[in-house]
């Protein structure tokens, strides 16, 4: 997901709840929301940190393959949407930031963190976006899979990160159909153009899959962070339910999934799905996907680039309060 | 230069009279950055006509440690309640 394998910390073996942890699960158990003010477990402050975090970070830099079209969009009306698309990611990144802040990390911090290296974003957005339908695949597959994410997180226990997920939620839907019917344009127009969206299909499907993270045998932390109330279904839960909604949809533009064991179970109601390979996961969360360096170089350097201009927005506002302090001396 | 800027608060009223209310934070210069950055953040779909921001550092809150001595004495006072008196089914108007 836009926050993958986050680590919940360890907990020293055979070591009972405390007074206090036992009151917190309550609460939590009760539905009753936790506060910035409100004690919370250092385990449960740390993890929450990297889970928001890690979502903000994939807000931010799931802002540059789509960007990368914005000039070279085919019309006016499609280069309007997609920089109004691109525009909410940004301030998706930005609510997300101010809810990890609450919990005592800075900005500057978490900036430095992603810059750096220390700290991950979503594995999905270190794939290229080679064609203008890919810009329609990820609006459709990776917009969707993140709804599907953020829908339960609206429910999670801390407070300020339920309600920065409302606000990202209500957008979303926006991102999902635009890119369905930009898809639904090119399967709608020539063969080359269909081609084209077949051919974003191919390489978006599997990438958008592994986004749900690591099968849930292998996630050790999902425990933890279920019993909390920041992870509300598993990862293989919810990328069953992509793949279930996606299907009829992909059927809908005449497109063809890239999977040859993809077949309907009318024993468990589901699609069954192809093996998935996790080799190429772990690969780019550890850095090596096709685009990671790219993603990060480009970042530093809108930051760097930025530099002088967060400097003189300083300056002049010293400047003002200055002349003010001086006109009321 | 690295000091960070400072955070505000942002208030927003939306289009139906009702009171200002509080949508989220953000990181600004000074106030007239913050309502900029604010128009941007959180009204991008019509959801206010006017803006506060505050700075952060300036709002005084009441501890949760607080929550039991300031709240818990309305739960007995039921008869602020207009529900507390039943009326008569055949009178109107009340
Ligand atoms: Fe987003
Ligand atoms: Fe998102
Ligand atoms: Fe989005």
């Amino acid at each position: 997901m836009y926050a993958q394998m986050v680590d919940t910390g360890t907990r020293v073996a055979g070591n009972e709840l405390d007074a206090a942890e036992v009151r917190f699960q309550k609460r939590i158990d009760d539905g009753i929301r936790v506060e910035p003010q409100d004690w919370m477990p250092d385990r449960y402050r740390k993890t929450l940190i990297r889970q928001i975090s890690q979502h903000a970070h994939s807000e931010i830099v799931g802002q540059l393959p789509e960007g990368n079209w914005i000039t070279r969009a085919p019309s006016l009306k499609r280069k309007a949407i997609l920089l109004a698309k691109v525009q909410d990611e940004a301030g998706h990144g930005l609510y997300l930031y101010s809810a990890a802040e609450t919990l005592g990390i800075s900005r500057d911090q978490m900036v430095d963190d992603l810059h750096s290296g220390k700290a991950k974003y979503s594995s999905i957005f270190n794939y290229p976006t080679l064609t203008w339908a890919d810009v329609g695949a990820i609006g459709w597959l990776v917009d969707g899979s993140a709804i599907m994410n953020q829908i339960p997180l609206c429910r999670c226990s801390y407070g300020p990160y339920s309600r920065a997920m409302i606000r990202v939620c209500k957008e979303e839907a926006f991102h999902m159909r635009q890119g369905y019917d930009m898809l639904m344009s090119l399967c709608r127009g020539t063969p080359e153009q269909k081609q084209m969206a077949q051919d974003a299909l191919n390489r978006w499907w599997w990438p958008s899959l592994m986004m749900f993270g690591p099968p849930d045998a292998d996630s050790v932390h999902s425990e933890q962070s279920k019993q909390w109330k920041i992870k509300l279904f598993t990862n293989d839960e919810l990328r069953q339910k992509m793949v279930d909604q996606t299907v009829p949809q992909a059927e809908y533009l005449g497109l063809t999934i890239p999977d040859a064991d993809l077949k309907w179970n009318a024993e468990r109601g589901h699609y069954d799905y192809g093996a998935i390979d996790w080799e190429e996961f772990y690969n780019v969360v550890k850095g090596n996907g096709p685009c990671n360096r790219e993603r990060i170089a480009t970042r530093k350097k809108a930051w760097d680039d930025g530099e002088w201009f967060r400097e003189a927005l300083v300056a002049h506002a010293d400047k003002k309060s200055k002349s003010k302090l001086q006109a009321a001396a | 230069m690295k000091s960070e800027w400072a955070l505000w608060e942002i208030f927003i009223r939306s289009q139906h009279g009702l009171a200002h209310r509080h949508v989220g934070s953000l990181h600004a210069p000074d106030a007239e950055m913050a309502i900029n950055n604010a128009r941007d953040v959180y009204t991008r779909r019509n959801e206010g006509v006017s803006i506060w921001v505050v700075k952060s550092i300036d709002i005084a809150a009441s501890s949760p440690d607080d929550k039991a001595p300031l709240f818990d004495p309305a739960n007995s006072k039921v008869y602020r309640h207009p529900t507390f008196f039943p009326m008569p089914e055949e009178v109107k108007g009340l």
